[in-house]
């Protein structure tokens, strides 16, 4: 029985930072470039946009929804962003400024579309979200005329490269917005309803609350979280085309999963995500450097999303025998 | 005297930090009803479950008609002739009642196909064995909750069956359902089948059983046969100390003469007529009726949580607007449903984030939560309530049910609402905990709030009230003042086709 603790303890979000340790001691050991200073900042930079996204995925998640339209919104939220930031009307400073609200914004909007659509016809959100997924694609094809926008103001891309102490600007702020998003799930009535609505939301509206509003609520979160991760994305390539973004949603949600984010919801934490979207990140690296190809590391990196998941049934029984 | 058919020696079984069995030894004999009666979290269940092959004693043997019985697997018991009923039924609703009665043995044509004639001969005549008359193709999901019980047992009684657990099977039926599932029992008992009955009604104990086995705190307090025992003997034996009456408050005092909620006129989904029916400041009212006469639907829909179509809701003469939960708890009324597990509680949150859920904002500034108040409260909830559970950060799952029960009481409490409505408040709960809501009760009425109680049980609605309405098929269909109370009186009121009623049939 005592073994079995052990195990349930790993199982949970120290399992998953252990994991990630043991991955780093393994990489640095058999590939001697994994550790230099500029892998490790790379492993940042290229982390950064994933974890974004997958913030607000956890929102979406934990309610028991799912978000699959993040990657095609991406595109979108850049599409406009690059079309604001390049009107030659607008001094640079406040062309910036509006692009980063028109990314939000156009974000947040698809997100509203999400939310208010399931809860307003109790359709699942894996189908609306399927569905927008496809909408928000066609209109960033539509605006832009399928064409990359390009030739941003050199302020805007110099800060993409910025970093401190080789840590570079926009992972910073991915792990501001993952502070933020953990101290309102922790701290805040929303956090507690996100988690009492995954758990049980007939027993939370019976007790008097508007569930509905907090399920939208969190698709708007996961629309902003997107709108943030384009300007990044943005930042980091100085481009905006309507075919960014592909696969995205699948990196967000296997960085939630892995993460220990149950997808019936109601149990799982931001941590977790961030641990998760590091281990994806590392393997990626890691495989790269040890020579693998791209059609293997996909093979390794789908494995090990399905091992994730195992893991997690697996430690919802531990827990059920255990109490 | 008949041999033992099922014998259990010293079985143990421990769970980490909490001693579910210890050393409980039993005998159960060929044809006989025992019963094993218990609080919540005596050991009922984990015995049951066993004996049925979901858990694995940490000690002890067991003998199933004089072979080494110890199941691995839930399949395995069935196999060996072991059946259980639940509470829940594990009936596959879409599926007619002849494949559920048969569905891990149906009958076979040319190895794949299912011989749907035999089926349905097969079902015919088990369906006639439990005296239930439906169609065999008839879905499970549009048969009543007696009804699906009977299939359940149908489904026991056609395989071959030695041992039949059914683990409170008269929770949810009215007098007439238990009476002939009762006749059933008999039936198949001159048969041969041998029944563990568990029961939290001890009267049924002597209308059905033939030796009470007692539990406490996972141990064996003891077996006795039912003429020689009585019920405050029995409940002693369980709770471990006297109790002086079942129902505390016999002349608790007289309800003021002020209204406080009205409902005039309500038109639910499920019925044609207009209900109405008012609380009196510090009153009890009970609600009865026969399962399905709509009594869970008109308190939900008075709390806002189903659809009203017509009719109003007014609390102390001023006219309300309930189209939602929020609405009915802003205006102090709170319902505490039928199911707790699936309504009432969020079962994988702690038991302080279960007493606060609906008062949040009373811990709460700007959106933060003051989670040292939030626990402040909470203690002083579980201390108040007297709820049993090893931290405030304790799953509410792992709690008993007379916990969980109080854990809802504690949510509606703190949030300091006027009008209590109770649905089932003590179902499924043991004497001791019901004891302890009574009492909680009437300290509720003292602060001049008003209660309503949803009850099946007909001796506790005697024994608790000051007046009670009765529904029948979604009407009033009569009211009784306590000093009118007699069982035969409000029986004939839930029989009675309300006047309206005759017409729409």
């Amino acid at each position: 029985m005592n073994t079995k603790r052990i195990v349930y303890l790993m199982l949970n979000e120290a399992g998953i930072g252990l994991v990630l340790v043991l991955l780093c001691f393994l990489f640095s050991y058999f590939v001697p470039a994994f550790a230099s200073i500029n892998n490790i900042s790379n492993i940042f930079t290229q982390i950064s946009i994933n974890t974004v996204i997958a913030v607000g995925m956890t929102f979406v998640i934990l309610l028991g929804g799912i978000d699959l339209s993040v990657g095609s919104v991406l595109a979108l939220c850049t599409i406009l962003a690059g079309l604001v930031i390049t009107e030659k009307s607008l001094p640079p400073g406040s062309a910036i400024f509006l692009a980063v609200l028109a990314s939000m914004a156009a974000g947040m909007a698809c997100g509203l579309f999400n939310g208010w659509v399931c809860e307003r016809w109790k359709i699942h959100s894996f189908v609306v979200t399927l569905g927008m997924l496809n909408m928000a694609r066609g209109a960033a094809l539509q605006v832009s005329g399928s064409r990359t926008i390009f030739s941003f103001p050199r302020a805007f891309n110099s800060f993409g490269t910025l970093s401190c102490f080789g840590i570079p600007v926009i992972f910073m702020m991915a792990i501001l917005l993952v502070a933020v998003g953990h101290f309102i799930l922790e701290k805040t009535v929303f956090g507690r309803m996100i988690y009492a609505i995954g758990n049980n939301e007939e027993a939370v509206r019976l007790s008097g609350h508007n569930t509905k509003i907090y399920k939208v609520a969190a698709f708007v979160i996961c629309g902003a979280t997107v709108g943030m991760a384009a300007i990044l994305y943005m930042l980091r390539l100085n481009i905006a085309s309507p075919i960014l973004g592909n696969g995205f949603e699948l990196s967000a949600i296997a960085a939630v999963v892995i993460g220990g984010t149950s997808m019936s919801g109601g149990k799982g934490s931001l941590m977790g995500t961030l641990f998760g979207a590091a281990i994806i990140g590392v393997l990626n690296n890691g495989l790269l450097l040890l020579g693998m190809s791209d059609f293997a590391r996909q093979i390794v990196t789908g494995a090990i999303i399905v091992g994730a998941v195992v893991l997690d049934t697996y430690r919802a029984k531990l827990s059920l025998t255990l109490s | 005297m008949e041999p033992d058919i099922l014998s259990i020696r010293n079985l143990s079984k421990y769970f980490p930090g909490v001693r579910a069995l210890s050393d409980v030894s039993l005998s159960v004999r060929k044809g006989e009803v025992h019963v094993l009666v218990g609080e919540n979290g005596a050991g009922k269940s984990t015995l049951i479950k066993i004996i049925c092959g979901i858990y694995a004693p940490d000690g002890g043997t067991m003998v199933l008609a004089g072979d080494p019985y110890s199941p691995r697997t839930p399949r395995e018991a069935i196999d060996k002739g072991i059946r259980v009923v639940y509470q829940e039924f594990n009936l596959l609703s879409y599926l007619s009642v002849a494949e559920n009665i048969f569905f891990d043995r149906l009958p076979r044509r040319g190895g794949i196909w299912v011989d749907r004639k035999k089926l349905f001969r097969d079902a015919v005549e088990t369906l006639r064995r439990v005296g239930l008359d439906v169609d065999p193709w008839a879905p499970v999901e549009l048969l009543g909750v007696a009804q699906m019980q009977l299939v359940e047992i149908a489904k026991a009684v056609s395989s071959k069956c030695r041992v039949l657990i059914l683990d409170e099977p008269t929770a949810t039926l009215s007098p007439g359902e238990i009476s002939r599932l009762f006749e059933i029992i008999r039936t198949e008992k001159r048969q041969g089948l041998t029944v563990i009955y568990i029961s939290h009604h001890l009267k049924e104990i002597y209308e059905i059983g033939d030796r009470i086995t007692v539990l406490r705190n996972g141990e064996l307090v003891g077996t006795k046969k039912t003429e020689e025992i009585d019920i405050p003997r029995i409940v002693s034996m369980m709770v471990g100390r006297q109790m002086d009456a079942e129902y505390p408050f016999m002349d608790s005092p007289e309800p003021t003469d002020e209204p406080l909620l009205e409902v005039k006129g309500l038109r639910i989904a499920s019925s044609p007529h207009e209900i109405s029916f008012h609380l009196k400041k510090g009153e009890i009212l009970g609600i009865s009726g026969l399962v399905g006469s709509r009594r869970t639907e008109t308190v939900r829909a008075v709390f806002g949580a189903d659809k009203k179509f017509g009719g109003s809701v007014s609390l102390e003469g001023r006219l309300l607007n309930v189209a939602s939960p929020g609405d009915a708890v802003r205006e102090g009324i709170c319902l505490l449903t039928e199911d707790r597990k699936s309504q009432g509680l969020v079962l994988d949150m702690s038991v302080e984030a279960n007493i606060s859920l609906a008062a949040l904002d009373k811990f709460s500034r700007l959106g933060l939560i003051d989670k040292k108040k939030e626990r402040a409260a909470a203690e002083n909830m579980a201390t108040e309530l007297a709820i049993k559970t090893p931290s405030m950060l304790q799953l509410t799952r792992n709690l008993s049910g007379g916990n969980q029960q109080k854990v809802v009481l504690a949510k509606w409490i703190l949030r300091d609402a006027r009008v209590l409505i109770f649905d089932e408040p003590t179902r499924g709960i043991d004497v001791g905990a019901k004891y302890e809501i009574y009492l909680l009760l009437w300290r509720l009425l003292a602060e001049g709030k008003g209660i309503v109680i949803v009850s099946s049980d007909l001796n506790e609605l005697v024994g608790i009230c000051h007046r009670i309405v009765v529904f029948s098929n979604g009407a009033v269909s009569g009211e009784v003042l306590r000093r009118d109370f007699q069982q035969e009186k409000i029986l004939e009121y839930a029989y009675r086709v309300s006047h309206e009623g005759s017409d729409a049939e």
